[in-house]
Protein backbone atom coordinates (compact mmCIF):
# COMPACT_ATOMS: atom_id res chain seq x y z
CA UNK A 1 0.00 0.00 0.00
CA UNK A 2 2.83 2.37 0.81
CA UNK A 3 4.28 2.07 -2.67
CA UNK A 4 0.90 2.79 -4.22
CA UNK A 5 0.48 5.94 -2.21
CA UNK A 6 3.92 7.15 -3.15
CA UNK A 7 3.07 6.64 -6.78
CA UNK A 8 -0.11 8.65 -6.40
CA UNK A 9 1.68 11.30 -4.39
CA UNK A 10 4.34 11.73 -7.03
CA UNK A 11 1.72 12.20 -9.71
CA UNK A 12 -0.31 14.63 -7.67
CA UNK A 13 2.81 16.60 -6.86
CA UNK A 14 3.54 16.76 -10.57
CA UNK A 15 0.13 18.24 -11.22
CA UNK A 16 0.57 20.69 -8.36
CA UNK A 17 3.81 21.82 -9.93
CA UNK A 18 2.13 22.41 -13.26
CA UNK A 19 -0.59 24.33 -11.51
CA UNK A 20 1.76 26.45 -9.51
CA UNK A 21 4.46 26.93 -12.08
CA UNK A 22 2.32 28.74 -14.59
CA UNK A 23 3.31 31.45 -14.83
CA UNK A 24 5.10 31.71 -11.49
CA UNK A 25 7.72 29.30 -10.25
CA UNK A 26 7.49 28.74 -6.51
CA UNK A 27 8.98 25.64 -5.00
CA UNK A 28 6.14 23.27 -4.27
CA UNK A 29 6.72 20.75 -1.50
CA UNK A 30 5.72 17.15 -2.17
CA UNK A 31 2.11 16.41 -1.49
CA UNK A 32 0.99 13.67 0.85
CA UNK A 33 -2.06 12.04 -0.58
CA UNK A 34 -4.65 10.26 1.53
CA UNK A 35 -7.23 8.16 -0.27
CA UNK A 36 -10.66 9.64 0.33
CA UNK A 37 -12.71 8.04 -2.39
CA UNK A 38 -14.40 4.74 -2.99
CA UNK A 39 -11.11 3.14 -3.93
CA UNK A 40 -9.58 3.71 -0.54
CA UNK A 41 -10.51 0.27 0.66
CA UNK A 42 -9.10 -1.51 -2.37
CA UNK A 43 -6.53 -4.20 -1.90
CA UNK A 44 -5.08 -4.52 -5.40
CA UNK A 45 -1.32 -4.82 -5.48
CA UNK A 46 -0.83 -4.00 -9.14
CA UNK A 47 -0.61 -0.21 -8.81
CA UNK A 48 -2.74 2.69 -7.66
CA UNK A 49 -6.24 1.77 -6.63
CA UNK A 50 -9.02 3.20 -8.71
CA UNK A 51 -10.96 5.95 -7.03
CA UNK A 52 -10.87 9.62 -6.15
CA UNK A 53 -8.05 10.97 -4.02
CA UNK A 54 -7.70 14.41 -2.51
CA UNK A 55 -4.23 15.69 -1.76
CA UNK A 56 -3.37 17.69 1.31
CA UNK A 57 -3.69 21.41 1.09
CA UNK A 58 -0.23 22.76 0.37
CA UNK A 59 0.80 26.28 1.25
CA UNK A 60 2.69 28.05 -1.49
CA UNK A 61 3.76 31.63 -1.29
CA UNK A 62 0.71 32.44 -3.41
CA UNK A 63 -1.67 30.63 -1.09
CA UNK A 64 -3.03 27.14 -0.54
CA UNK A 65 -3.23 24.62 -3.36
CA UNK A 66 -5.14 21.38 -3.17
CA UNK A 67 -5.68 18.89 -5.95
CA UNK A 68 -8.09 16.01 -6.30
CA UNK A 69 -7.31 13.23 -8.78
CA UNK A 70 -9.44 10.42 -10.07
CA UNK A 71 -7.69 7.19 -10.95
CA UNK A 72 -9.01 4.42 -13.09
CA UNK A 73 -7.07 1.36 -14.16
CA UNK A 74 -3.88 2.92 -12.88
CA UNK A 75 -4.24 6.14 -14.86
CA UNK A 76 -5.31 9.61 -13.90
CA UNK A 77 -8.59 10.25 -15.59
CA UNK A 78 -9.22 13.61 -14.00
CA UNK A 79 -7.40 16.20 -11.95
CA UNK A 80 -9.16 19.12 -10.35
CA UNK A 81 -7.72 21.88 -8.24
CA UNK A 82 -10.16 22.03 -5.33
CA UNK A 83 -8.28 24.91 -3.71
CA UNK A 84 -6.25 27.51 -5.52
CA UNK A 85 -4.66 30.77 -4.48
CA UNK A 86 -7.56 32.93 -5.62
CA UNK A 87 -7.75 35.35 -2.72
CA UNK A 88 -6.49 38.35 -4.61
CA UNK A 89 -6.29 39.50 -8.18
CA UNK A 90 -2.56 38.95 -8.62
CA UNK A 91 -2.73 35.38 -7.42
CA UNK A 92 -5.55 34.68 -9.78
CA UNK A 93 -3.03 35.09 -12.57
CA UNK A 94 -2.26 31.45 -11.93
CA UNK A 95 -4.82 30.70 -14.54
CA UNK A 96 -5.45 27.38 -16.12
CA UNK A 97 -3.89 24.15 -15.00
CA UNK A 98 -2.70 21.29 -17.13
CA UNK A 99 -5.28 18.57 -17.61
CA UNK A 100 -4.16 15.03 -18.29
CA UNK A 101 -5.72 13.62 -21.42
CA UNK A 102 -8.37 11.12 -20.58
CA UNK A 103 -7.80 7.51 -21.49
CA UNK A 104 -9.75 5.98 -24.33
CA UNK A 105 -11.30 3.42 -21.96
CA UNK A 106 -12.77 6.19 -19.85
CA UNK A 107 -14.03 7.99 -22.91
CA UNK A 108 -15.77 4.89 -24.16
CA UNK A 109 -17.48 4.52 -20.82
CA UNK A 110 -18.41 8.19 -20.67
CA UNK A 111 -19.60 8.57 -24.23
CA UNK A 112 -22.48 6.24 -23.48
CA UNK A 113 -23.63 8.70 -20.84
CA UNK A 114 -23.46 11.98 -22.72
CA UNK A 115 -26.42 13.89 -24.08
CA UNK A 116 -24.66 15.89 -26.79
CA UNK A 117 -21.23 16.84 -28.15
CA UNK A 118 -19.49 20.21 -28.35
CA UNK A 119 -16.81 20.45 -30.98
CA UNK A 120 -15.40 22.49 -33.79
CA UNK A 121 -18.04 23.16 -36.38
CA UNK A 122 -19.63 20.04 -37.73
CA UNK A 123 -20.13 20.54 -41.42
CA UNK A 124 -21.34 17.06 -42.08
CA UNK A 125 -25.02 16.50 -41.55
CA UNK A 126 -24.38 12.77 -41.78
CA UNK A 127 -21.96 12.93 -38.92
CA UNK A 128 -24.35 14.60 -36.54
CA UNK A 129 -27.28 12.46 -37.57
CA UNK A 130 -25.19 9.36 -36.98
CA UNK A 131 -24.14 10.74 -33.63
CA UNK A 132 -27.75 11.39 -32.76
CA UNK A 133 -28.82 7.90 -33.64
CA UNK A 134 -26.02 6.52 -31.48
CA UNK A 135 -27.17 8.73 -28.61
CA UNK A 136 -30.74 7.62 -29.13
CA UNK A 137 -29.61 4.02 -28.82
CA UNK A 138 -27.61 4.82 -25.72
CA UNK A 139 -30.59 6.47 -24.10
CA UNK A 140 -33.26 4.17 -25.48
CA UNK B 1 -43.62 20.38 -15.56
CA UNK B 2 -46.62 18.17 -16.24
CA UNK B 3 -45.51 17.51 -19.80
CA UNK B 4 -42.01 16.30 -18.93
CA UNK B 5 -41.04 12.94 -20.29
CA UNK B 6 -41.18 10.38 -17.52
CA UNK B 7 -38.13 8.74 -16.04
CA UNK B 8 -36.47 6.58 -18.63
CA UNK B 9 -38.45 8.29 -21.38
CA UNK B 10 -36.76 8.73 -24.74
CA UNK B 11 -35.99 12.42 -25.43
CA UNK B 12 -37.75 14.10 -28.30
CA UNK B 13 -35.23 15.13 -30.96
CA UNK B 14 -35.23 17.31 -34.05
CA UNK B 15 -32.32 18.12 -36.37
CA UNK B 16 -32.55 21.16 -38.66
CA UNK B 17 -30.04 21.91 -41.45
CA UNK B 18 -29.60 25.69 -41.31
CA UNK B 19 -26.85 28.35 -41.20
CA UNK B 20 -24.44 26.07 -43.03
CA UNK B 21 -24.60 23.44 -40.32
CA UNK B 22 -27.11 21.32 -38.44
CA UNK B 23 -28.89 22.63 -35.37
CA UNK B 24 -30.28 19.81 -33.25
CA UNK B 25 -32.84 20.07 -30.50
CA UNK B 26 -33.23 17.57 -27.68
CA UNK B 27 -36.27 18.02 -25.45
CA UNK B 28 -36.93 15.97 -22.35
CA UNK B 29 -40.60 16.66 -22.83
CA UNK B 30 -43.53 15.03 -24.52
CA UNK B 31 -44.33 16.69 -27.87
CA UNK B 32 -47.47 18.62 -26.94
CA UNK B 33 -49.09 20.95 -29.50
CA UNK B 34 -47.75 23.97 -27.57
CA UNK B 35 -44.18 22.68 -27.65
CA UNK B 36 -44.45 21.60 -31.30
CA UNK B 37 -45.46 25.16 -32.14
CA UNK B 38 -42.58 26.54 -30.06
CA UNK B 39 -40.11 24.25 -31.82
CA UNK B 40 -41.44 25.43 -35.19
CA UNK B 41 -40.95 29.04 -34.02
CA UNK B 42 -37.41 28.29 -32.85
CA UNK B 43 -36.55 26.69 -36.20
CA UNK B 44 -38.10 29.61 -38.09
CA UNK B 45 -36.01 32.02 -36.03
CA UNK B 46 -32.83 30.26 -37.15
CA UNK B 47 -33.80 30.41 -40.83
CA UNK B 48 -34.71 34.08 -40.45
CA UNK B 49 -31.28 34.76 -38.91
CA UNK B 50 -29.73 33.00 -41.90
CA UNK B 51 -31.71 35.16 -44.34
CA UNK B 52 -30.84 38.42 -42.61
CA UNK B 53 -27.23 37.87 -41.56
CA UNK B 54 -25.66 35.50 -44.08
CA UNK B 55 -22.88 37.17 -46.09
CA UNK B 56 -23.29 34.31 -48.58
CA UNK B 57 -26.85 35.29 -49.56
CA UNK B 58 -26.65 38.29 -51.93
CA UNK B 59 -29.95 39.78 -50.75
CA UNK B 60 -29.35 39.51 -47.00
CA UNK B 61 -29.23 42.72 -44.97
CA UNK B 62 -25.60 42.00 -44.14
CA UNK B 63 -24.70 41.54 -47.81
CA UNK B 64 -26.33 44.88 -48.62
CA UNK B 65 -24.50 46.52 -45.71
CA UNK B 66 -21.24 45.06 -46.98
CA UNK B 67 -21.84 46.39 -50.50
CA UNK B 68 -22.70 49.79 -49.08
CA UNK B 69 -26.25 49.67 -50.44
CA UNK B 70 -27.66 49.84 -46.91
CA UNK B 71 -26.39 52.31 -44.33
CA UNK B 72 -26.06 51.17 -40.74
CA UNK B 73 -28.47 53.87 -39.55
CA UNK B 74 -31.06 52.63 -42.06
CA UNK B 75 -30.72 48.97 -41.11
CA UNK B 76 -33.54 47.27 -39.19
CA UNK B 77 -33.30 47.74 -35.38
CA UNK B 78 -32.38 44.12 -34.82
CA UNK B 79 -29.49 44.32 -37.28
CA UNK B 80 -28.22 47.44 -35.53
CA UNK B 81 -28.49 45.56 -32.24
CA UNK B 82 -26.38 42.69 -33.61
CA UNK B 83 -23.75 45.13 -34.85
CA UNK B 84 -23.66 46.67 -31.37
CA UNK B 85 -23.13 43.18 -29.93
CA UNK B 86 -20.22 42.79 -32.36
CA UNK B 87 -18.69 46.01 -31.02
CA UNK B 88 -19.14 44.79 -27.47
CA UNK B 89 -17.51 41.47 -28.46
CA UNK B 90 -14.55 43.38 -29.89
CA UNK B 91 -13.94 45.27 -26.66
CA UNK B 92 -14.59 42.31 -24.36
CA UNK B 93 -12.06 40.16 -26.27
CA UNK B 94 -9.28 42.75 -26.47
CA UNK B 95 -9.78 42.94 -30.23
CA UNK B 96 -9.45 39.21 -30.78
CA UNK B 97 -13.02 39.11 -32.09
CA UNK B 98 -13.44 41.60 -34.92
CA UNK B 99 -16.53 41.61 -37.11
CA UNK B 100 -14.93 44.35 -39.22
CA UNK B 101 -11.67 42.48 -39.87
CA UNK B 102 -11.91 43.02 -43.64
CA UNK B 103 -13.17 46.58 -43.26
CA UNK B 104 -16.81 45.65 -43.82
CA UNK B 105 -19.32 44.27 -41.29
CA UNK B 106 -19.53 40.49 -41.04
CA UNK B 107 -21.33 39.40 -37.87
CA UNK B 108 -21.14 35.75 -38.98
CA UNK B 109 -18.95 34.76 -36.04
CA UNK B 110 -21.51 35.95 -33.53
CA UNK B 111 -24.85 35.26 -35.20
CA UNK B 112 -24.92 31.48 -34.85
CA UNK B 113 -24.50 31.58 -31.06
CA UNK B 114 -26.82 34.56 -30.76
CA UNK B 115 -29.55 32.86 -32.81
CA UNK B 116 -29.18 29.50 -31.06
CA UNK B 117 -29.43 31.19 -27.65
CA UNK B 118 -32.64 32.89 -28.78
CA UNK B 119 -34.02 29.63 -30.22
CA UNK B 120 -33.36 27.95 -26.88
CA UNK B 121 -35.14 30.81 -25.10
CA UNK B 122 -38.22 30.50 -27.32
CA UNK B 123 -38.58 26.90 -26.17
CA UNK B 124 -37.86 27.78 -22.55
CA UNK B 125 -40.50 30.50 -22.47
CA UNK B 126 -43.03 28.10 -23.99
CA UNK B 127 -42.52 25.80 -21.01
CA UNK B 128 -39.83 23.50 -22.39
CA UNK B 129 -37.55 23.93 -19.40
CA UNK B 130 -35.43 20.83 -20.02
CA UNK B 131 -33.93 21.35 -23.46
CA UNK B 132 -30.59 21.13 -25.28
CA UNK B 133 -29.90 23.09 -28.46
CA UNK B 134 -26.74 22.12 -30.35
CA UNK B 135 -25.83 24.50 -33.17
CA UNK B 136 -23.12 22.66 -35.04
CA UNK B 137 -21.15 21.88 -31.92
CA UNK B 138 -22.10 24.96 -29.88
CA UNK B 139 -24.43 23.89 -27.12
CA UNK B 140 -27.04 25.58 -24.90
CA UNK B 141 -28.75 23.49 -22.25
CA UNK B 142 -31.39 24.36 -19.73
CA UNK B 143 -32.26 21.70 -17.26
CA UNK B 144 -35.08 21.17 -14.82
CA UNK B 145 -34.27 21.23 -11.10
CA UNK B 146 -32.92 18.07 -9.53
CA UNK B 147 -30.32 15.52 -10.62
CA UNK B 148 -32.36 14.51 -13.68
CA UNK B 149 -32.01 18.03 -15.07
CA UNK B 150 -28.25 17.82 -15.54
CA UNK B 151 -27.02 17.66 -19.12
CA UNK B 152 -23.72 15.99 -19.97
CA UNK B 153 -21.88 17.48 -22.92
CA UNK B 154 -18.93 15.62 -24.40
CA UNK B 155 -16.12 17.77 -25.76
CA UNK B 156 -14.67 16.49 -29.02
CA UNK B 157 -10.97 15.67 -28.87
CA UNK B 158 -9.23 17.71 -31.59
CA UNK B 159 -6.35 15.23 -31.72
CA UNK B 160 -8.49 12.12 -32.05
CA UNK B 161 -11.53 12.68 -34.26
CA UNK B 162 -14.60 10.84 -33.06
CA UNK B 163 -13.32 10.67 -29.50
CA UNK B 164 -13.97 12.85 -26.50
CA UNK B 165 -11.50 14.98 -24.61
CA UNK B 166 -13.68 15.50 -21.55
CA UNK B 167 -17.27 15.70 -20.38
CA UNK B 168 -18.88 18.73 -18.77
CA UNK B 169 -22.05 18.75 -16.74
CA UNK B 170 -24.49 21.59 -16.26
CA UNK B 171 -28.11 22.40 -15.65
CA UNK B 172 -28.34 25.83 -17.23
CA UNK B 173 -25.31 26.84 -19.27
CA UNK B 174 -23.67 27.03 -22.67
CA UNK B 175 -20.71 25.07 -24.03
CA UNK B 176 -19.05 26.44 -27.16
CA UNK B 177 -16.01 25.01 -28.90
CA UNK B 178 -13.89 26.68 -31.53
CA UNK B 179 -11.21 24.76 -33.31
CA UNK B 180 -9.26 23.94 -36.38
CA UNK B 181 -10.29 20.31 -36.81
CA UNK B 182 -13.33 20.24 -39.06
CA UNK B 183 -12.67 23.14 -41.37
CA UNK B 184 -8.93 23.48 -41.21
CA UNK B 185 -7.19 26.54 -39.80
CA UNK B 186 -10.05 28.99 -40.47
CA UNK B 187 -9.50 31.37 -37.57
CA UNK B 188 -7.48 34.44 -38.42
CA UNK B 189 -6.00 36.81 -35.86
CA UNK B 190 -7.68 40.12 -36.81
CA UNK B 191 -4.82 42.02 -35.20
CA UNK B 192 -2.11 40.46 -37.41
CA UNK B 193 -4.19 38.98 -40.29
CA UNK B 194 -2.26 35.74 -39.78
CA UNK B 195 -3.95 32.41 -39.15
CA UNK B 196 -4.15 31.69 -35.43
CA UNK B 197 -2.24 28.45 -35.01
CA UNK B 198 -1.31 28.23 -31.34
CA UNK B 199 -4.35 26.21 -30.28
CA UNK B 200 -6.14 23.24 -31.80
CA UNK B 201 -9.35 23.88 -29.87
CA UNK B 202 -10.85 26.10 -27.21
CA UNK B 203 -14.02 25.35 -25.27
CA UNK B 204 -15.79 28.01 -23.21
CA UNK B 205 -18.59 27.34 -20.75
CA UNK B 206 -20.80 30.02 -19.25
CA UNK B 207 -24.27 31.44 -18.88
CA UNK B 208 -24.96 32.52 -22.49
CA UNK B 209 -24.16 30.76 -25.75
CA UNK B 210 -23.71 34.07 -27.59
CA UNK B 211 -20.77 34.97 -25.35
CA UNK B 212 -19.39 31.46 -24.88
CA UNK B 213 -19.13 31.21 -28.68
CA UNK B 214 -17.49 34.61 -29.05
CA UNK B 215 -15.05 33.89 -26.22
CA UNK B 216 -14.11 30.47 -27.65
CA UNK B 217 -13.25 32.11 -30.97
CA UNK B 218 -11.27 34.81 -29.17
CA UNK B 219 -9.38 32.23 -27.09
CA UNK B 220 -8.16 30.58 -30.30
CA UNK B 221 -6.71 33.92 -31.34
CA UNK B 222 -5.27 34.85 -27.95
CA UNK B 223 -3.52 31.52 -27.35
CA UNK B 224 -3.43 29.47 -24.15
CA UNK B 225 -1.50 31.75 -21.80
CA UNK B 226 -3.21 35.02 -22.63
CA UNK B 227 -6.66 33.42 -22.98
CA UNK B 228 -6.49 31.73 -19.56
CA UNK B 229 -5.52 35.02 -17.89
CA UNK B 230 -8.22 36.90 -19.78
CA UNK B 231 -11.11 34.50 -19.11
CA UNK B 232 -10.75 35.12 -15.34
CA UNK B 233 -11.98 38.67 -15.95
CA UNK B 234 -15.27 37.33 -17.32
CA UNK B 235 -17.43 36.15 -14.39
CA UNK B 236 -19.21 32.86 -14.98
CA UNK B 237 -17.09 31.80 -17.96
CA UNK B 238 -14.46 29.07 -17.91
CA UNK B 239 -12.02 27.81 -20.53
CA UNK B 240 -10.48 24.53 -21.70
CA UNK B 241 -7.75 24.73 -24.33
CA UNK B 242 -5.82 22.15 -26.33
CA UNK B 243 -2.53 23.39 -27.74
CA UNK B 244 -0.86 22.19 -30.91
CA UNK B 245 1.57 20.17 -28.79
CA UNK B 246 -1.38 18.37 -27.20
CA UNK B 247 -1.30 20.08 -23.82
CA UNK B 248 -4.76 20.61 -22.38
CA UNK B 249 -5.32 23.38 -19.85
CA UNK B 250 -8.48 24.21 -17.94
CA UNK B 251 -9.73 27.05 -15.78
CA UNK B 252 -9.89 25.99 -12.15
CA UNK B 253 -13.67 26.33 -12.23
CA UNK B 254 -14.19 24.49 -15.52
CA UNK B 255 -17.33 22.35 -14.96
CA UNK B 256 -15.96 18.88 -15.61
CA UNK B 257 -18.59 16.22 -15.06
CA UNK B 258 -17.99 13.96 -12.08
CA UNK B 259 -16.40 10.84 -13.48
CA UNK B 260 -18.69 7.85 -13.50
Amino acid sequence: MRRQLLSVAATAAGICSLLALKPHHPAVPPVAVAPTGPGSSGTSSGGPVSGTYTGDSVDTRYGPVQVRVTLSGGRITKAVAVRTPSENERDREIAGYAVPMLTSETLTAQSAQIDTVSGATYTSEGYIRSLQSALDQAHG
Amino acid sequence: MGDRAGAGGVPWRHAEPVMGTVVSFTLRHRPTPVLRAALADAVALLHEADRVYSPFLPDSAVSRLRRGELGRADAPPEVRHVLELCERAHSRTRGAFDAWADGRPDPCGLVKGWAAERAWRVLYEAGATDVCVNAGGDVRVGGAPGPAGVWRTGIADPLRPGRLLAVVAGRDHAVATSGTTERGAHIVDPRTRAPATGLLAATVTGPELLWADVYATAAMVLGATEAHRWIISLPGYALLTVAADGEARASVDFPFAPSG
